[in-house]
């Protein structure tokens, strides 16, 4: 439990090189194993199995032909990538196409809503101010209630004879094919998972030192500088985690299209739904293949994304790369807020110089 | 085979089993045997009563008690926690409580156990089309306790008003009388029919009995597709022009039950088309209804006479991988009798399928729809009865609601339609 | 240009009121729908489709429904809490323990393991049921907790762990060293520098872990056929009508405002306290 953390070392490179040589070690990593052994336990086998029994699962199809007596003929027969290939094929490809579409343009315009939503929910519940615990309340109500729920209410909400019509003026028919069925999952979700990123990002505003804003303030650095240049690097990290596990998430939406517009529509099908749609005819095989092809896209996004914007998140390659470039002042938070603020304020003086405020 | 059933093995994830005795063999029919505690999967007990008649059997079978294992209310999650069971061959159901459109996928996949019809004693005694639908190709599979008919609410009250004597027995004569009645200060502003045009189950009942009604099929006698008719496009066009000439409202296309029921019961609709659990919620005198007891009820509006109804209602099943099913045996046949269908009536209203009850006077008397209603379920069509119905379904939805929400060609759609019928419904 | 910028406090109305205007859009946006849960589950049942916005004549009946003695309504709310609890406590052990290595040891994989970690979270949900369900029956935990708890401790795990690693890796490691010159062991430095500092991000996983486990469905409904061991979520999905096709709405909403503003009020009641007792080991 020696080692330095690349935290405390990046803006220090010189004695990095030597350091290293101790940390790599068969201690360390045999410690590492054994610390993260319960959560690898835990995610083999309730996640990784049932992954890797889908994709096997994939190559598979079974319940496809009747006996001279209407009976299903059982086993399950190797068709290799066919059901793969199926997915791209005629009318099902042109489904999957609308249904990647779907998923892909909820997770754009949902992720960016909740991101821009939560980053102001999260600043709101940071100001200290009086009935902040009420705020903070309110806030993690949306989050708080059951999706089961939740997908209920809204639902209820744009009925044809329902509030949201009496509140417009005008029957809305939410349900029906178009761009108002859309525009229902994207309130709907938006509404109940802004708070789940306003959660995280407070958090990481909470472990910004109040040093770090009073330096910008003796400074006068604007409010929206403070913000680009000191909150928003500060908060990074953990607006990437809340960001990314927000992607993964709608990606596999479900539940809200599924309840509130309701299964077989062309305007708000997801990948997800699909899956769904072929284990409900008991087809697995298929089901498993798109559930994989999903998942690959899912996986893709997420690489896409740690690659582009966060470095700090898993930025330990980089860390370890001198020169890896990426870190641009980010990491050494905490050590110059704990030195105290003279760097901050600098930096936070040229900010707002450079302005022209 | 031998290969079959290697692959078989190496598929564990959907657990599609060995291959054992019973698909060789011709018929599935294995003894029922073995006596002891059993399960009941249902839907949740609505009233009570299920539990109520539970403890009968119970109290007078104390080694054999049959435990209820409630599923969610909606359907499709119980058809599928019903799927999931059986995947995995678990024993935790052993009556299943199924939809009448389940049997055909649940007996091809040999999910449930074939019932020899002598052992079923009563059978003789329930309504011939209910036994239909526990039988596939020819073999009971189960036995069914409740039923359910399509029926023609309207109001009376606005009828008489506008000097009609008799509900509207034609689809003509409805539009008609909706005509009359909206030149009468009551009819004002209101809309003529609706049922339920969601695309979900609903829409296939719907799209069937217009059909039907309109004197075309959706499968033959022989289990064929026929959907590609002047009749069956007569029926779908019936529908088209309600929604384009606005005697079904707009809204409608949003509908299942409930929203169909609020509409009527908010005095919007002169006439909807709904189940029988309507009758009690609408003539409630809470303030929920605002018509209570200026309406009644009347069989289904066909082309030219009366309509027909698609068939609803719950059969009873074996789970095949269920233990004592001598026991399981006893209890179906216990629910399907007489005296425990009569009481379930009377304190559920739910539409019993033992014949002669719907004659019963001081039965009638509680619930005055039961002669319509056994003559919805008398003449009554069942769905499509094939192994592949969710995919059935989902074509006929999606046909039907392109036809009603995007006034598309009807007549290709249901070319389209058939094609895709077609394809499903080869085996 | 420092003289023109806008000074805090007493600068004029607008930099007064704007946050406050904020906190109100904000706070409306969130109560509203959830306030029209409220009203509807406060209706009569007979005025269920009512639109009106406070609901009249008042009536807790839907409350009274929900509670009804044959629904175990009460037992799944108990189910929910034990299940949610033992997963949020063991999400956090487990977590920050992975969490921490990951942040603080150097170790070849390291990326690998953090990719492994989130790849989990990348599955669509509904096609893991039918090979777990498999798998519980084979190990006969059906109806039991840890069919429950396992599977949402690992849909919290991913989340849970990267989360808390990003926490951990901005935490000073000079605290830690200056405590274990002082006699601390890593252990000790961990719980008494670490983890007091990192108090918010600690606090916001477990509430997130929480709440998760509180409303996951899908795994509850499958793994368990026993009424005495239903979570909550799962006996509202048995919530019917009267007679089976008309929908309780009004008992579901209730059923779902008794869901929520415990957990609410819990968090409120907690978090001082427990951000507090966090930051009490830690660093003046």
């Amino acid at each position: 439990m020696t080692a330095t953390a690349p935290v405390a070392e990046r803006p220090a490179k010189e004695p990095k090189q030597p350091k290293r040589q101790q940390r790599f070690n068969e201690g360390t990593g045999r410690l590492a194993a054994l610390l993260l052994s319960p959560t690898l336990l835990v995610l083999g086998l309730v996640v990784l199995f049932p992954i890797i029994s889908a994709l096997r699962e994939s190559l598979f199809t079974s319940g496809t032909t009747l006996d001279e007596n209407g009976f299903i003929v059982k086993g399950s027969t190797f068709v290799g990538l066919d059901n793969y290939l199926d997915i791209f094929k005629g009318d099902t490809g042109h489904r999957f196409w609308n249904a990647f579409y779907n998923t892909t343009f909820f997770t754009v315009v949902c992720v960016v809503l909740e991101t821009v939503l939560g980053v102001a929910m999260a600043l709101i519940m940071h100001k200290a101010f009086k009935g902040r615990g009420i705020v903070r309340a309110s806030i993690l109500v949306p989050w708080a209630i059951p999706t089961v729920v939740s997908a209920l209410l809204w639902k209820w909400i744009f009925q044809a004879d329902g509030i949201a019509n009496q509140l417009i003026g005008t029957q809305v028919l939410w349900s029906t094919e178009g761009w108002q069925s859309k525009l229902s999952v994207i309130i709907a979700d938006t509404w109940k998972t802004a708070p789940f990123i306003g959660l995280l990002v407070l958090a990481g505003l909470q472990t910004i030192p109040a040093e770090v804003y009073e330096a910008a303030k003796v400074d006068g650095a604007s409010v929206w500088k403070t913000f680009t240049r000191i909150t928003l690097p500060l908060v990074k990290p953990a607006l990437l985690v809340a960001v990314l596990f927000r992607i993964l998430d709608t990606l596999r939406i479900f539940d809200l299209p599924f309840v509130l517009v309701g299964p077989h529509k062309d305007s708000v099908e997801t990948l997800s739904m699909l899956a769904y749609d072929q284990a409900f005819n008991t087809r697995y095989g298929p089901a498993a293949a798109y559930a994989t092809v999903l998942f690959v896209y899912v996986a893709v996004v997420a690489y896409a994304f740690v690659k582009i914007l966060g470095a700090d998140v898993i930025g330990e390659a980089r860390a370890r790369k001198p020169g890896g470039g990426g870190g641009n002042g980010k990491r050494w938070r905490k050590k110059n807020a704990a030195q105290g603020a003279p760097n901050t304020a600098v930096g936070a003086v040229t900010v707002s110089g450079g302005g022209g405020q | 085979m031998a290969v079959a059933s290697s692959l078989a093995l190496l598929a564990t994830a959907c657990g599609s089993g060995d291959d054992g005795s019973s698909s060789g063999g011709g018929s599935s029919a294995a003894a029922l045997e073995g006596r002891g505690p059993i399960t009941l999967a249902s839907g949740k007990d609505t009233s009570g009563n299920l539990q109520h008649q539970l403890d009968a059997w119970n109290s007078s079978h104390p080694n054999e008690k049959v435990e209820l294992k409630e599923l969610p209310d909606d359907a499709d999650a119980q058809r599928q926690q019903m799927v999931q069971n059986a995947q995995n061959q678990s024993d935790a159901y052993s009556v299943l409580v199924m939809d009448v459109v389940w049997t055909s996928e649940f007996a091809a996949n040999q999910w449930i156990s074939q019932i020899p019809e002598d052992k079923v004693p009563d059978l003789g005694k329930l309504v011939p089309a209910t036994v239909e639908t526990a039988k596939y190709r020819d073999k009971l599979y189960g036995v069914p306790i409740t039923s359910d008919g399509g029926l023609l609410y309207y109001r009376k009250d606005l009828l008489t008003a506008a000097g009609i004597t008799d509900a509207p027995k034609t689809w003509d004569e409805l539009l008609a009388d909706c005509q009359k009645v909206a030149a009468t200060p009551g009819g004002k502003g209101m809309s003529c029919y609706a049922g339920q045009f969601e695309k979900y189950e609903g829409l296939t009942v719907n799209f069937s009995e217009a059909v039907n009604s309109a004197g075309g099929e959706i499968v033959d006698k022989d289990g064929k597709p026929n959907v590609d008719t002047p009749e069956a496009l007569a029926g779908l066009q019936e529908l088209q022009n309600g929604f384009k000439t606005g005697a079904i409202p707009k809204a409608a296309i949003t509908y299942k039950e409930e929203e169909s029921r609020r509409a009527f019961q908010d005095g919007k609709l002169l006439f909807l088309r709904n189940w029988p659990y309507v009758y009690s919620l609408a003539n409630k005198t809470d303030g929920s209804s605002k018509i209570a007891g200026k309406f009644a009820v009347a069989p289904l509006p066909g082309k030219d006479g009366p309509g027909v109804s698609s068939l609803g209602g719950h059969d009873y099943a074996i789970s095949s991988f269920a233990k004592n099913k001598a026991t399981a045996m006893d209890f179906i046949n216990f629910m399907a009798s007489e005296a425990q269908q009569k009481d379930n009536l009377a304190k559920t209203s739910l539409a019993p399928t033992w014949a002669s009850l719907y004659d019963d006077p001081a039965l009638t008397k509680q619930f005055p729809y039961l002669p319509q209603l056994k003559a919805s379920i008398a003449s009554a069509q069942p769905r499509p009865r094939v192994v592949k119905y969710g995919d059935v379904t989902a074509a006929i939805q999606q046909a039907a609601y392109d036809a009603l929400s995007k006034q598309s060609d009807p007549k290709a759609a249901l070319a389209a339609l058939q094609t895709k019928l077609q394809s499903l419904i080869t085996q | 240009m420092a003289a023109v910028a806008p000074q805090p406090a007493e600068a004029g109305p607008l930099r007064r009121w704007a946050p406050l205007l904020g906190v109100a859009v904000i706070v409306i946006y969130c109560l509203a729908p959830f306030y029209w849960m409220v009203v509807s589950a406060l209706r009569r049942p007979s005025d269920q489709f009512s639109n009106k916005i406070i609901p009249s004549p008042f009536s807790i009946q839907n409350f009274k429904d929900v509670f009804a003695g044959s629904n175990g309504f009460g037992r799944g709310l108990l189910n929910s809490l034990i299940v949610a609890g033992t997963v949020t406590i063991l999400t956090l052990i487990i977590g920050m323990v992975a969490a921490y290595t990951l942040a603080r040891l150097d170790f070849k994989f390291k990326n690998v393991v953090l990719a492994i970690i989130i790849t989990t979270s990348m599955f669509p949900g509904i096609s893991l049921v039918i090979p777990l369900l498999k798998l519980f029956i084979d190990i006969k935990w059906i109806n039991t907790y840890q069919a429950m708890i396992v599977p949402s401790l690992s849909f919290a795990l991913p989340l849970a762990v990267w989360n808390l690693t990003s926490f951990f890796r901005q935490m000073p490691q000079e605290l830690e060293q200056a405590a274990m010159v002082d006699g601390c062991t890593p252990a000790q430095a961990f719980r008494k520098i670490i983890i007091p500092l990192a108090a918010p991000g600690v606090f916001t996983t477990a509430i997130i872990t929480f709440i998760a486990a509180w409303n996951e469905f899908l795994i509850a409904l499958s793994m368990t056929n026993k009424k005495s061991i239903q979570t909550a979520n799962v006996i509202i999905s048995q919530f019917t009508g009267t007679t089976g096709r008309d929908q309780p709405f009004g008992s579901q909403m209730a059923a779902g405002v008794v869901v929520t503003i415990p957990l609410v009020i819990a968090v409120l009641l907690f978090q001082r306290r427990i951000v507090a007792g966090l930051t009490a080991g830690g660093v003046k």
